[in-house]
């Protein structure tokens, strides 16, 4: 989007607005920083500037495995349940958006009720079904459920999005030369790829986020993830509550998300240039 | 994907009014084939997790089931829902909830917006931005929320420390807020980022021709950027919505549902871990569901045929 002349009002303009929306977006993020810094008797201390400083949460849970093996199979069962409802989701989005056949209806209806139903109740049956199929505790009785889970997002997102792909310019190329094949590399992909990416960041997060079923249906750190570990290490004591390590926990469970997001960005970005239908 | 079909102009979704030629030829057939094929995998991975997990779900709202009390289990029939309804638990809670998920959703969207606008057209350090306002929705909710209460835990939090030592999760209008701020806080990125999505597929042809027309940045809004992303905004509000309504983590780290501050998903846990009465604690998740559906209903009527496929099946 290219008009590259700026006004000095419309500079300051978009300074303001990008330094706003980045103040908002960190601010909490530093506060847990900034606990995470602090010593045990500095965190009392409400300021956001830590008295004391100290590196020792840090040390204290990343020297623990029972932090770093859950800290891996939350990547691990992210990125594998994340490709799995990504290729599930666009395969479906594209017959729901291109394709006529009957049933499509029934489809979205049926997403939708998945994305509906209160995961509380379905936790205890699921719970029963995973001892019986022996998939409890272990990669596929998390990877399983959230792919599951992560389709009807996957379905919906894309489903959207595949609809306003000018699919037009696959004639186009084809009547240009191109094989089936070249056509929907060349023409297809790239504009599909920033609702992919999307979607892909999205079922991620999703995935990573998780907290009730990653506790439900886990019970030792083969497959526990992040977040459950961190409740587990938070419940030393009823009555004193571990600020200091829980903040910093939280610090290294965002770490991976900005590599992630860091990642994909590029990817987003080049989509939504080279994606624009200009002439 | 090869498509091995001469392609139906993308008419959307539900309409096959248009090109209503009497054929269900070869084409025709090879394209449905082609159409199951693709749905099949999605389709099997979510009936095999979630058909009987529903369905136990269903069974037991009708059921007298306390794991306290397992020789009374009984088959009530819908006892169960009329001893909910007519709870004023439910009714308070179901309060709450539609008043975080009404003020949350809302805001949430404007921002959203405001953000997606921001993302889309931001002519330096776009990366930064991007990747910096997605760091919210990226946090573990269970983190977040334990920042926001050891943020407003007086004496020690900065935001209590910058009201004044107040300590608004004692109080319920306050701690209420404190909730939604912490939500809106946590999924405007979200929604940023479904409506960039959207917000990109907006030819800019038609944003300068607007201009040229001599629309105002308002109208050129209104009128050419608002319709065309109709899809997106559905779909994020409805998702929005969706999960706005079954809030949870936040609020059990938050206030645990103290001081008349539990949403129906609280109350519905409650029941199923604490007290363990399995019928009931079924019955409120089978009632959350029918009001989500019934919302999800709603925004798909109002969007008409914006909505991807057609109408959801109830239940």
């Amino acid at each position: 989007m290219a008009t590259a002349t700026l006004t000095p009002r419309q500079r300051v303009s978009w300074t303001t607005a990008n330094f706003v929306v980045i103040a908002l977006a960190l601010i909490p993020v530093l506060w847990l920083l900034s606990l995470s810094l602090k010593t045990p008797a500095a965190v009392l201390d409400p300021s956001l500037v830590p008295s004391q400083w100290t590196w020792g949460n840090y040390s204290g849970i990343l020297t623990s495995t029972q932090f770093l093996r859950p800290l891996v199979n939350s990547i691990g069962i992210g990125l594998i349940s994340t490709l799995i409802a990504v290729v599930l989701a666009s395969m479906a989005a594209y017959a729901v958006a291109r394709l006529r056949f009957p049933g499509k209806s029934v489809l979205i209806g049926m997403a939708l009720l998945i994305a509906m139903f209160p995961i509380i109740a379905l936790v205890t049956p699921m719970f029963t079904i995973e001892r019986a199929l022996g998939l409890f505790n272990t990669w596929p009785g998390l990877i399983i459920p959230y792919v599951a889970f992560g389709l009807p997002l996957g379905i919906y997102t894309l489903s959207a999005f595949f609809r306003e792909i000018p699919w037009e310019l696959e004639k186009a190329a084809k009547m240009d030369g191109a094989s089936p094949f070249q056509a929907f590399i060349m023409v297809i992909a790239p504009l599909a790829a920033p609702g992919m990416v999307t979607t892909a960041i999205l079922v991620f997060l999703a995935c990573w986020n998780d907290f009730l079923m990653a506790i439900s249906f886990t019970s030792t750190i083969d497959s526990r993830t992040a977040p459950a570990a961190m409740e587990y290490f938070s419940g030393g004591s009823v009555f004193t509550v571990p600020t200091g390590p829980i903040a910093a926990a939280a610090v290294v469970v965002t770490i991976p998300i900005i590599i992630f997001v860091l990642f994909f960005q590029r990817r987003i970005v080049a989509g939504l240039t080279s994606g624009a239908v200009k002439g | 994907m090869t498509a091995t079909t001469p392609a139906p102009v993308r008419a959307g979704g539900g309409q096959h009014a248009k090109k209503a030629r009497p054929q269900l030829s070869e084409g025709a057939r090879a394209e449905r084939r082609l159409g199951f094929l693709l749905i099949a995998p999605a389709v099997i991975v979510m009936l095999a997790v979630t058909a009987y997990p529903v369905g136990y779900a269903i069974f037991l709202s009708l059921e007298r089931y306390n794991l306290e009390l397992p020789q009374e289990t009984k088959f009530i029939g819908f006892a169960n829902y009329s001893a909910v309804l007519s709870s004023p638990y439910w009714w308070q809670s179901l309060a709450v909830t539609a008043i975080i998920a009404a003020f949350s959703v809302s805001i949430t969207l404007v921002l959203g917006m405001l953000l997606a606008q921001i993302l889309h057209r931001t002519l330096f350090g776009r990366g930064t931005v991007r990747t910096t306002s997605l760091i919210p929705y990226g946090i573990v909710t269970v983190a977040a929320a334990y920042s926001w209460q050891y943020a407003w835990t007086p004496s020690q939090g900065y935001l209590s420390a910058a009201f004044h030592g107040s300590a608004p999760l004692t109080n319920q209008a306050e701690a209420i807020i404190v909730i939604i701020v912490a939500e809106i806080w946590k999924t405007t990125p979200f929604m940023g980022l479904l409506l960039l999505a959207g917000l990109s597929l907006v030819p800019e042809d038609l944003l300068k021709a607007a201009k040229m027309d001599g629309a105002s940045a308002w109208q050129r809004f209104t009128k050419v950027t608002l319709p065309l992303m109709k899809p997106a905004i559905l779909v994020a509000l409805l998702f929005r919505t969706l999960d706005s309504f079954r809030i949870f983590d936040t609020i059990f780290i938050l206030t645990s549902g103290n001081n008349g501050t539990g949403s129906v998903s609280i109350l519905g846990y409650d029941n199923l871990f604490n007290a363990l009465n399995l019928g009931i604690g079924s019955t409120i998740s089978i009632l959350i569901f029918i009001c989500v559906a019934i919302i999800a209903l709603i925004f798909i009527l109002g969007f008409g045929t914006a909505a991807p496929g057609t109408d959801p099946g109830t239940r």
